[in-house]
């Protein structure tokens, strides 16, 4: 009789394995363990049994039965997993679609490289000044020591505004803003000026409109030693080496004494990347500084020169031409 | 200022090579520009005479030469030149040598005659010098001497870039005078003896006015050969200067100009008449100048003038009619010192200068006006033969050079860097400038050729030059700590850019100078700011609005086959001239789809509703009135001007469709262009009390006619003014089936909340009840 319950829990297990569903697993159950089952039905065969028998038999019949409904617990979870498993799998997408439609734009480089420098110069409590780009010729030429016959001034240099009044011009640099900012505020006096600026010229490598940063530091004991050391610090933090050679070639300019061209060693020799000096003291004078007591430094850098050299962009012409699929590198 | 390396080194000679020198002068603030062989590389190239020719056997063109190369036996060699023939000098390439362009020469036969070497064309050595055939040497060039060494071809020519205030180096003299100082070596500068006075012939000199000319000299010169050959020493520094050579006369004047610094003129003495004089012009005057230009003179210009008429303009050009030609035979030589704000401005104004005009108004030496005429005289009578007649010269006030004080600590103070005084001193005085030691003042004055020094700052920089700018400690500098300000109501134009790239714009950069038309169309401005002298003629107006830049920018986006464009831009407009008639827009375009073409997008194209979102964005927290308006730029429909704090801040919407025809645009682009200043300031945020109670939300379906607007319905409720009521806002708009012909269908969301409870349906429906009535007394009816 045991070999009975054993070949009738073989086969019940033999059933659950093969049960390929929950339904199929159901009647399996069913015919095992169910109220009509074959294990229920030697369960209740027990009662007519001696008692000898009864017991051991009893037990081999419960064993049967709790290993039956193990098994059928275990059948259970793995199909349910088997389920999931073919629902997942159906549910599988290719993920190697491009996401839903939004995209983003981006600023133009040399935006990108503006907001770099400011934040350099931000770094070390330089504030960002701004002003306007019609200037009269007191902002633009006088208050900068620019005599009245520099060439600089000329037509062939310089866009002249239609005026009924004084002489009007585009501003040519971007330190009117510096005189600007240094009639309305007392020293010490940090900040740089990025800006439009417009020169007449145009060919492969000048642009009638271009952009400028210009910087100033006017303090008490500030010196050339101190324009060399911020100088240096910049170049060598915005192109991120440290061993970035950078030479200050005598030059000269009206509005700073003494003045400097800033070189820096490039693959192919020195490049000269700005200008830059002392201030002069009739600047300083022409804007109510004394300079016997308060000493500066200027200097000014050309926007676009260094974004084409920071992003590689050999054609000047590109940043004005507003072309989406140059802009497009720059996010 | 091009000039000769070999030639400086004549006037000094540093042990420094060519690299060397010219690094010296770049960072002396003489920037060379140009550091230049004077030949290219060749070698075994010799001054030959050809001493016989005679045809070549099998050849027409060619000739078969003897030549001699300074050896006992000559050369034969064979020579297809056109110009050989005996007797001449030529150069003369030997067997081994090598010529400019990897050319060797070797032994050869040519047509069968065996030929030795090879006779040089000037192109042949990379000494171009316009003669089809060989390069005729001067009759006296020494047989056997290496060419180079004959002709000084290792040479180098330099280019300085000098900045305007470096007058006293545009000549030799004066840049050895520089180099002397920088490197500390010795100057050995050309004697210039006074020319031996053989007639008493002169002509009179007068100033007739003393400040424009304070200093003239001059003297006569009779019995010149002007057709004698420059000498080739001097034709060639003069060519390796830039400068051509003429004629014996010209080129004696172009030399002392470039050697001395002084601008000489040579006048046909036979041509003048009376005295000369130094005078500014006269109403109706005319000269006709050397480059054959008549010039009506103007009275603020200074010339030379004879009895009768102006004969040069002065510094700048000598006229035509008194020119030295080569039937001349008897000169006045003029040398002058000319105010420099006299000859400024003058060239400009005429449209062309002259080495002389370039030098006279920067300043030229006043005290070397009698050396170089004494030079010049030497070199006319060593060249073209003559008698000197004596000097004639009428000196008034020369230019003053006062002291100017230099404080040592100053020196510190500027440059930073503390030198001993007697550093400074030396530096000083190896420049030329005196030095007169008061203790911790110099009185230091400026040499006559000088005129750059005035203040202490020129003497600060002169000492940090010669110091040297990299000799000057580079240590991070020291400063006081101070914080910049952080306006809490103010918004970095950083943030807007941001957004708007987030939004899926690009940034673009536009002249601020436009098409006058753009202005017309697109912005309706009658009156630009307009330009006197535009790049070019289309962009003679500045603009004050962005919207024509951005649809230019479309344009040529299309043209590059763009299918969608989205473009900004922030940037000042020119309403008026003044500071605060210049402020900052922000604008932008979007044209094509609402989103890039892909897989999992429709492809609807931008409309309104997607740009006033943008706009929105921008504005957030704060929302803005849309009002209908009528722009220009803008389809009067499908626009809004945008109302903010109880004025208009600028507008949205489709271009207008006569804008999109007549710009070829196709289909229309949807824009807005609003004030940089209102989006930048906000109010600092502040938090509002936090309600933790459930909000209740209940839905309006409103039936309203078309022409309703979401914006007056809203307004009407807000008149409501229930604290219960936490927000209304538009959820659907809905048209068609079920619905009236002519009539819309609103769903409004009404969302309220109490801060102390959550609220009852007793509380919420007389609310909703009110809103109801506030519908249906403005026209609308509840949907049930």
């Amino acid at each position: 009789m045991v070999a009975n319950v054993n070949q009738l829990l073989e086969e019940g297990l033999a059933a659950l394995n093969a049960a390929a569903d929950g339904q199929e697993l159901e009647n399996a159950k069913a015919r095992y363990i169910g109220k009509e089952g074959a294990i229920t039905a030697l369960l209740k065969q027990l009662g007519s049994l001696p008692p000898e028998e009864k017991k051991t038999f009893g037990a081999t019949v419960n064993q049967a039965k709790q290993a039956f409904e193990a098994a059928l617990h275990a059948r259970r979870e793995a199909l349910a997993a088997l389920r999931l498993a073919q629902q997942l799998a159906a549910e599988a997408l290719d993920i190697t679609l491009p996401g839903r439609a939004a995209s983003t734009g981006g600023l133009h480089p040399v935006t990108l490289v503006q907001q770099r420098i400011e934040s350099l110069f931000r770094s070390i409590g330089f504030d960002v000044a701004d002003g306007p780009e019609i200037e009269n010729d007191f902002h633009n030429f006088e208050a900068l020591n620019i005599p009245k016959n520099h060439p600089a001034r000329a037509m062939q240099d310089t866009f002249y505004v239609e005026s009924d009044g004084e002489p009007l011009v585009l501003r040519t640099h971007t330190s009117p803003i510096q005189v600007r900012y240094m009639l309305n505020n007392e020293p010490p006096i940090k900040i740089v000026a990025p800006g439009r600026v417009f020169r007449v010229d145009s060919d492969a490598t000048h642009s009638p409109m271009f952009h400028q940063m210009e910087g100033l530091w006017v303090e008490e004991g500030v010196s050339f030693a101190d324009l060399k050391s911020v100088i240096v610090d910049f170049l060598r933090r915005f192109f991120e080496r440290d061993d970035l050679q950078v030479r200050f070639r005598p030059s000269f300019f009206p509005f700073t004494e003494p003045s400097a061209e800033i070189d820096v060693l490039g693959a192919r020799g020195w490049l000269e990347v700005g200008g830059c000096g002392m201030v002069h003291p009739n600047v300083l004078r022409n804007v109510n500084i004394d300079p016997e007591k308060y000493t500066g430094f200027a200097f000014g850098i050309g926007l676009d020169r260094f974004a084409m050299l920071y992003y590689g962009v050999n054609d000047l012409r590109l940043f004005f031409e507003n072309d989406q699929s140059f802009l497009q590198q720059f996010r | 200022m091009q000039f000769s390396e070999q030639w400086l080194r004549t006037w000094v000679n540093p042990a420094l090579n060519s690299d060397e020198l010219a690094h010296l002068l770049t960072m002396a603030g003489l920037e060379v520009e140009e550091n230049e062989a004077a030949a290219p590389a060749f070698n075994d190239v010799f001054v030959a005479e050809v001493l016989s020719i005679a045809k070549h056997p099998d050849a027409d063109r060619l000739n078969v030469c003897q030549v001699n190369v300074g050896e006992a036996e000559p050369l034969t060699i064979v020579c297809g030149a056109p110009n050989v023939a005996p007797g001449l000098k030529v150069p003369c390439a030997r067997i081994g040598a090598n010529l400019p362009g990897d050319f060797k020469i070797k032994r050869a036969k040519v047509r069968g005659v065996e030929s030795f070497g090879m006779l040089c064309s000037g192109d042949e050595l990379g000494i171009p010098d316009g003669v089809d055939g060989l390069l005729i040497l001067p009759a006296d060039a020494p047989v056997g001497t290496p060419l180079r060494d004959y002709l000084q071809l290792d040479d180098r020519l330099l280019t300085l870039k000098l900045t305007p205030n470096r007058t006293d180096c545009l000549s030799i003299k004066g840049i050895a005078r520089e180099v002397a100082a920088l490197v500390a070596c010795e100057q050995t500068s050309v004697a210039v003896s006074e020319a031996a006075v053989s007639t008493d012939v002169t002509r009179a000199v007068v100033l007739g006015d003393a400040a424009a000319c304070p200093r003239y000299a001059g003297r006569v010169i009779r019995g010149v050969n002007a057709r004698a050959a420059t000498p080739m020493w001097m034709k060639q520094r003069l060519e390796r200067s830039g400068v051509r050579s003429i004629s014996a006369l010209v080129d004696v004047t172009n030399y002392v100009l470039l050697e001395q610094g002084q601008p000489m003129h040579a006048f046909d003495n036979a041509k003048l008449s009376g005295a000369i004089t130094a005078r500014m012009a006269q109403a109706g005057e005319k000269i006709v100048l050397l480059n054959d230009k008549e010039l009506a003179l103007d009275a603020d210009m200074l010339v030379i003038a004879d009895a009768q008429k102006p004969v040069a303009l002065a510094g700048i050009m000598g006229g035509a009619q008194t020119a030295v030609d080569d039937d001349t035979t008897e000169i006045f030589l003029e040398s002058a010192f000319f105010a420099p704000n006299v000859i400024a401005g003058k060239s400009r104004r005429i449209g062309f200068g002259s080495d002389s005009s370039y030098r006279f108004e920067r300043g030229v030496d006043f005290t070397a006006t009698r050396v170089a005429l004494e030079r010049a005289t030497q070199l006319v009578l060593d060249i073209c033969g003559g008698e000197a007649g004596p000097v004639v010269e009428q000196i008034a006030e020369l230019p003053a050079r006062p002291a100017v004080s230099l404080r040592l600590a100053r020196v510190a103070r500027v440059l930073g860097v503390d030198l001993p005084r007697e550093r400074i001193i030396a530096i000083l005085e190896s420049l030329g400038l005196g030095v007169a030691d008061q203790g911790e003042v110099l009185a230091v004055t400026p040499p006559s050729f000088r005129f750059d020094i005035e203040i202490e700052e020129d003497l600060i920089e002169e000492i940090a030059r010669v110091y040297g700018y990299d000799n000057i400690p580079v240590a991070p500098s020291a400063a006081r700590l101070a914080m910049l300000p952080q306006p809490g109501n103010l918004r970095g134009k950083p943030l807007l850019k941001n957004l708007l790239v987030a939004r899926d714009y690009f940034e673009a950069i536009n002249y601020a100078f436009v098409e006058e038309r753009w202005e017309n169309e697109l912005a309706g401005n009658d009156k630009p700011v307009r330009l006197i002298n535009p790049i070019a003629s289309q962009w003679n107006v500045m603009r004050s609005s962005l919207i024509g830049g951005l649809v230019n920018a479309l344009k040529a986006n299309q043209n590059r086959r763009q299918d969608r464009v989205r473009l900004f831009e922030l940037a000042r407009v020119f309403q008026g001239t003044t500071a605060d008639t210049q402020p900052e827009k922000l604008a932008a375009l979007a044209w094509g789809g609402r989103h890039a073409e892909q897989w999992g997008a429709g492809k609807d194209a931008v409309d309104f509703f997607d740009i006033k979102a943008d706009v929105e964005a921008l504005l957030a927290p704060r929302t803005a009135e849309y009002r209908r308006a009528s722009h220009p730029a803008l389809h009067p429909g499908r626009s809004a001007e945008v109302w903010l704090d109880g004025r208009s801040i600028g507008v949205l919407g489709e271009l207008h469709p006569r804008w999109v025809q007549s710009y070829e645009l196709g289909s229309a682009p949807v824009l807005f262009e609003l004030e940089a200043d209102a989006l930048l300031n906000v109010a600092r945020i502040e938090a509002k009390p936090h309600a933790k109670f459930q909000p209740v939300r209940r839905d309006l379906a409103l039936l309203v006619d078309e022409s309703a607007t979401v914006a007056s319905l809203l307004a009407a409720f807000s008149g409501l003014k229930n604290p219960l009521v936490t927000g209304i806002e538009i959820f659907d708009v809905y048209r068609g089936k079920g619905l009236p012909e002519g009539k819309k269908s609103l769903a409004f969301k009404v969302l309220m909340q109490d801060t102390a409870k959550t609220l009852t349906d007793e509380e919420v429906e007389p609310v909703i009840a009110s809103l109801i009535q506030i519908a249906e007394q403005h026209g609308a009816q509840l949907r049930v």
